[in-house]
């Protein structure tokens, strides 16, 4: 490590600076958070879940939370995995022995997000995906598009999202979603 | 004067269902009128007696208000709020007045009552079907700068607007259970049986209001309550319910694949004064489980002499401007008819206090029950008689009636003519979905046969003409159970298609089918007379229904008259497939969001900011923004770029790599999926070492290159070229999933994960010593092609020592966050000691004066590793890789390929131009023999001199030659080289 704390390098997020909604929808930069690309074959998942502390979904669209972390499914054989603050994921993932690849994504994704009455309504500007309680109830994540970017959607709550976007990509998101925003206001 | 008179002299006391106290004051070609709220532009004006309202496609004859619905092909108009906010073709029949509305005629100079181009009428003859096919054949030259400008202005409709469009679009996804199209009785019933089972539900209608023909149809009552009324509570209670959206003056404009339809909302083409958040139309892409079209029907007009002027309208639209709009559509109005729904209009009339001329009906027996209540209202009706002709310029001022068969014609005075052949069911969107249709003998009808998706027609779209089995049918479509009875009057009957009576001889007479391309009858027969028999070749001969109503009126008729002159039943000749959009949809709905910055992604580095202060120029590198150099105060360009390539070989240069492609390929058999990936050996690279990979597709070309280091045994790093990431990534994955899944490895983008930071030049250790740890960098232990897992200011970090200009460079890699502090500490430190940041343009210049090619600007995917000097690269020891069969194939091994490299001018101050031909003799006959081209060309201060990179036939054998590459005004004498011009031995990089 440097020396002193002046020759750390601080951080600087992508949508810092970044406020917007409309009367009926809340948009907000999430805070950093250490994410994790996780592939790893079925055999493997148990000893993975048990190692992260949270239970790899196995089913399409779906999302497990516990201790701090989120494990949305994005395909047979791929996770991300979300903690907040500094969680030591790839730590974690290489503590269970099993045969796996965990990327750190942490800040290649930034997220912005999404709340309020008309958050869905805000969201579907841009995103094709049904996003009724019934199709895409709490927990519900999807790598899916967004206008012309892709995304990873995860239903944090009721009129609650959480979109996980690409950082070069995240003004664009953010300014969709600011037009969407004003469009579920009307 | 009193607010109805006011609002116009056509109104009627009593009549319409619009508040006369609510008026709305628009100008007409700079005229101002007074409307009521809820008038349609056309209603507004017949209300104050103008009916003539355009001039014709190609004919420029005068023309009026045909409709009262979207269905209308004559009175197009130009609407505008203010210069920006003006749009052509709107139908006035569907614009809603608004108060301060602009409306101007269209296709008229200069005025509408004085039209030169009338003349074309004269002129008409020449002008007939197929007259574009035939008449401007030669000379080529011609059709730039005569026959195309003349035609488009003559036959023209409105003029597009030069503004930018202030106005914004929408744009909503959604998805439900069930979606009804159309809002009458049957769309409205469905609504009500399928709300009943709690599926979600879409009610679309693109009138103001619901209720369909309940506008116009007065004496229809549904529960014992008027119809119209019946039909706003249903939608009240609709509307109040959870799982019910019902969307007004949103038209199903698209029915595509798997329950997917485009629809369009209207949202404030109607309001005075819109809101600024409100966007001006909204495009919804809905995906119905199910569809239920309740579309209804079309009137359709008789087919008789000149049956366009202004004045002559369907007789259900004169039904609608009376019973909605409270209008009366002439004072002494006449009757052609071929079907009952004429006579309600006429009764209508007449209860109202219009005085009806006659009602002339081309059958010879319109029923007793008919004929009774016409004698109650005092109406004359002649059965077995047709229309032959109308008089008046600007507007009808007489019909001339004659019996059927011959007899002597009389003239009729009107200033009015409702007329009705029937209605044509309203099957587009069924149509549209890939239905198949099937023709009604009995009805002369087209109806849903079989269906390709998961829908329903019910209503007058499906044939379903009783009101007791349309509401049974509309129950059944919802799949719940609703209590409904409904009652209307007369059980409607008759209609015909094709001309009528008077609709000949076909040398004089214009009796049109298609209104808004001008398509008579005997343009129709033309047609058939010259050959085409496809009802698709008689379409695009005549033009007939491609208009942008898309023959909502005529193509029944066209068709008719076809199928009479091919002596074929209906159903032989065919109908022509219906398309999306239904009715016309604007551009900016379909662009919604996608305009300004949200056209397109603009990709930014994490040091996108500073770059920027630094005062970079920016250029685009796919969505990326990247620094293209830094123009100091009083620099132009090539003084920058010769600057900053200067320092960075004689102190350093800092550099933003972020955009480079990055991969992480991570599995004990990473090193064997990239030996099949790539032309290169990787068992032999240790970890914390790189090496440069070519990667090669089945055919053997070069599809992309970059350095690939390997972090751990099962770990590596790959880049790849900016403009390649993403499809390198798919590339690989394709190959991974298809024909390598048994490989323990997986594929990860990391391209953002990683800001880049590159130092290069003979002090790039020197700067960035101070803020490394956890690795010795100095030369001995970290030589070139390096890589380690380290820590920079405290952050972990990948250092790559590496160069891509020659230098000795380091390629620092840290968590994107931290890049701006990263690149911030070392720029300080850097620019006392007399570096500089350098851009892209330094950075191909640099990398050319090496000979290290780009993939993409030296290489254009017909060029192998060999072609580019790159043999090296690929292993001939590995028994397998992506491209190795292709690399052996005769013409990839044959003498003679192009091959890269360097080209010197004679004259060292001369630049060339990339794409330049080269030729041997410059002096040989045209066509001349090409050798190749010139791919990279720069200045090069380093040199002293300019510099090239080629591709050349045979190139490596010329080395040494004198080639020419030949302008336009001149010669420009090159000499083959290699491709190292600065540097040959390569000592630099080793520093």
């Amino acid at each position: 490590m440097a020396d002193s704390g002046a020759d750390l390098a601080n951080r600087t997020s992508p949508l810092s600076g970044f406020h917007g909604g409309s009367s009926t929808v809340r948009l907000e930069a999430a805070p950093p958070a250490e994410r994790i690309s996780l592939r790893a074959r079925a055999e493997d998942v148990a000893a993975l879940s048990s190692a992260l502390g949270v239970d790899l979904p196995v089913r399409p669209k779906t999302s497990a939370s516990g201790n701090g972390r989120s494990a949305l499914w994005l395909g047979p054989d791929e996770w991300l995995v979300i903690a907040e603050g500094n969680g030591g994921l790839m730590q974690a993932a290489k503590n269970s022995g099993a045969l796996h690849s965990a990327t750190d994504v942490s800040h290649r994704n930034t997220a912005i997000l999404v709340s309020g009455p008309g958050a869905a309504a805000a969201i579907n500007a841009g995103c094709p995906q049904d996003l009724s309680l019934k199709a895409f109830p709490v927990g519900a994540c999807s790598r899916t598009v967004f206008g012309k970017v892709e995304i990873v959607l995860l239903r944090t709550g009721g009129d609650a999202f959480r979109m996980e976007v690409w950082r070069s990509f995240s003004d664009y998101a953010f300014g969709l979603l600011a037009e969407g925003a004003q469009d579920a206001a009307v | 004067m009193s607010a109805s008179s006011n609002s116009g002299t056509f109104r009627i006391k009593g009549a319409g269902r619009l508040t006369p106290a609510r008026t709305a004051r628009f100008t007409f070609d700079g005229k101002s009128y007074t409307a009521l709220e809820g008038d349609t532009v056309a209603s507004a004006l017949l209300a104050h007696g103008v009916h003539l309202l355009g001039r014709s496609f190609k004919y420029h004859r005068p023309r009026g208000i045909l409709s009262a619905g979207p269905e209308e092909p004559n009175a197009l108009i130009d609407v505008s709020r203010d210069a920006a906010r003006r749009q052509p073709n709107v139908r006035a029949t569907v614009q809603e007045v608004f108060d301060g509305a602009k409306i101007a005629s269209q296709n008229r100079w200069p005025s509408l009552k004085f039209d030169v181009g009338a003349v074309n009428n004269l002129f008409s003859p020449f002008f007939a079907a197929g007259f574009y096919y035939k008449t401007f054949m030669w000379p080529r030259e011609a059709w730039v700068k005569i026959y195309e400008p003349f035609i488009r202005r003559a036959a023209g409709l409105g003029v597009a607007p030069t503004e930018e469009d202030p106005d914004h679009y929408a744009n909503r996804y959604a998805h439900c259970d069930v979606l009804i199209a159309g809002a009458g009785v049957a769309g409205l019933t469905a609504a009500l049986s399928a709300a009943a089972t709690g599926a979600s539900v879409f009610l679309v209608d693109e009138q103001p209001e619901v209720g369909g023909a309940l506008h116009y149809d007065t004496a229809t009552t549904i529960d014992g309550q008027n119809g119209y009324d019946w039909a706003q509570a249903t939608a009240a209670k609709l509307k109040a319910m959870p799982n019910v959206t019902v969307l007004t003056r949103t038209t199903v404009f698209g029915y595509y694949n798997h329950g997917f339809l485009g629809l369009v909302e209207r949202v404030t083409d109607h309001v005075a004064k819109p809101g600024k958040d409100l966007p001006r139309e909204r495009l919804w892409q809905v995906r119905a489980k199910k569809v239920v079209l309740a579309t209804g029907s079309i009137e359709r007009h008789m087919v008789f002499a000149n049956n366009d002027r202004p004045g002559i309208m369907l007789a259900s639209a004169a039904r609608t401007f009376l019973n909605h709009h409270g209008v009366a559509v002439g004072r002494q109005v006449g009757v052609y008819t071929a079907h009952d729904s004429a006579y309600e209009a006429a009764f209508d009339l007449k209860r109202a206090g219009v005085s009806i001329a006659a009602i002339v009906d081309c059958r010879a027996d319109p029923g007793e029950a008919l004929l009774a209540e016409a004698r109650a209202l005092g109406i004359s009706v002649l059965s077995g008689h047709s229309v032959t002709d109308t008089g008046g310029r600007l507007r009808i001022s007489s019909m001339t009636v004659a019996r059927n068969g011959g007899g002597d014609a009389r003239k009729i005075p009107v200033d009015a003519l409702i007329v009705s052949a029937g209605w044509t069911p309203s099957v587009h969107l069924f149509s549209q979905s890939r239905g198949k249709l099937r023709f009604d003998d009995v009805n002369q009808r087209f109806l849903p046969n079989i269906y390709a998706q998961d829908c329903v027609s019910v209503g007058s779209c499906n044939g379903t003409d009783d009101l007791a089995e349309l509401i049974d049918e509309a129950i059944a479509a919802g799949g719940g159970s609703v209590a409904l009875a409904g009652e209307n009057r007369f059980e409607w009957t008759g209609g015909m298609i094709g001309a009528a009576e008077g609709a000949g001889p076909d040398t004089t007479v214009k009796a049109f089918v298609d209104f808004q391309h001008d398509v008579t009858a005997k343009d129709i027969r033309l047609a058939v007379r010259e050959g085409m028999h496809s009802i698709e070749h008689i379409k695009r001969f005549t033009t007939n229904g491609m208009a942008s109503d898309q023959g909502k009126l005529s193509n029944m008729h066209g068709l008719a008259i076809a199928a009479e002159m091919l002596d074929r039943p209906i159903p032989q000749v065919g109908l022509t497939t219906f398309r999306a959009p239904y009715t016309p949809v604007t551009y900016g709905t379909l662009v919604g969001h996608s305009r300004g910055e949200l056209f397109d992604p603009a990709r930014k580095t994490p040091m996108h900011a500073l770059e920027t202060a630094e005062g970079a120029e920016f250029e685009d590198v796919g969505n990326w923004k990247r620094a293209w150099y830094y123009p100091k105060r009083g620099e132009d360009m090539l003084a920058a770029v010769n600057r900053e390539c200067r320092t960075v070989r004689e102190v350093a240069g800092v550099f933003n790599g972020s955009t480079l492609g990055k991969i992480e390929v991570v599995g004990p058999d990473a090193a064997q999926f990239l030996n099949l990936l790539y032309t290169n050996a990787w068992d032999s690279l240790k970890p914390g070492k790189s090496r440069y990979g070519i990667m090669t597709r089945e055919d053997g070309f070069v599809y992309d290159d970059g350095v690939v280091g390997r972090l751990a045994e099962d770990r590596f790093h790959v880049t790849t070229t900016t403009g390649g990431a993403p499809r390198v990534l798919h590339h690989m994955e394709d190959y991974l999933q298809t024909e390598f899944p048994h490989l323990k490895v997986w594929l990860t983008s990391t391209t953002e994960q990683w800001a880049v930071i590159a130092v290069q030049g003979p002090k790039a250790r020197e700067i960035i010593q101070p803020f490394v740890e956890g690795v010795d960098i100095s030369n001995e232990v970290f030589p070139h092609m390096s890589v380690a897992e380290c820590s920079v200011m405290g952050v972990p970090a990948r250092l790559f020592r590496v160069s891509f200009t020659g230098e000795l460079g380091y390629e620092i890699n840290v968590p994107a966050d931290y890049g701006p502090a990263v690149w911030k500490a070392i720029w300080e430190r850097a620019e006392p000691m007399g570096a500089c940041l350098y851009g892209t343009e330094t950075m191909h210049v640099l990398r050319a004066e090496k000979g290290y090619i780009i993939v993409g600007q030296d290489t254009d995917g017909t060029v192998t590793p060999h072609d580019a000097g790159l043999g090296w690269a690929v292993s001939s020891k590995k028994p397998d890789f992506v491209g190795i069969r292709g690399l052996k194939r005769p013409d990839l091994v044959r003498e003679n390929r192009k091959q890269l490299v360097g080209l010197l001018t004679k004259d060292p101050a001369v630049v060339l131009e990339e794409g330049g031909q080269i030729v041997a003799d410059p002096n040989q006959a045209k066509p001349m023999t090409m050798l190749g081209h010139v791919t990279s060309a720069y200045w090069s201060e380093n040199c002293g001199r300019s510099i090239a990179l080629a591709l050349v036939a045979g190139g490596r054998a010329r080395i040494g030659e004198t080639l020419h590459v030949p302008l336009k005004d001149r010669t420009i004498e090159v000499e083959v080289t290699d491709m190292v011009f600065f540097d040959k031995d390569g000592g630099r990089i080793h520093g």
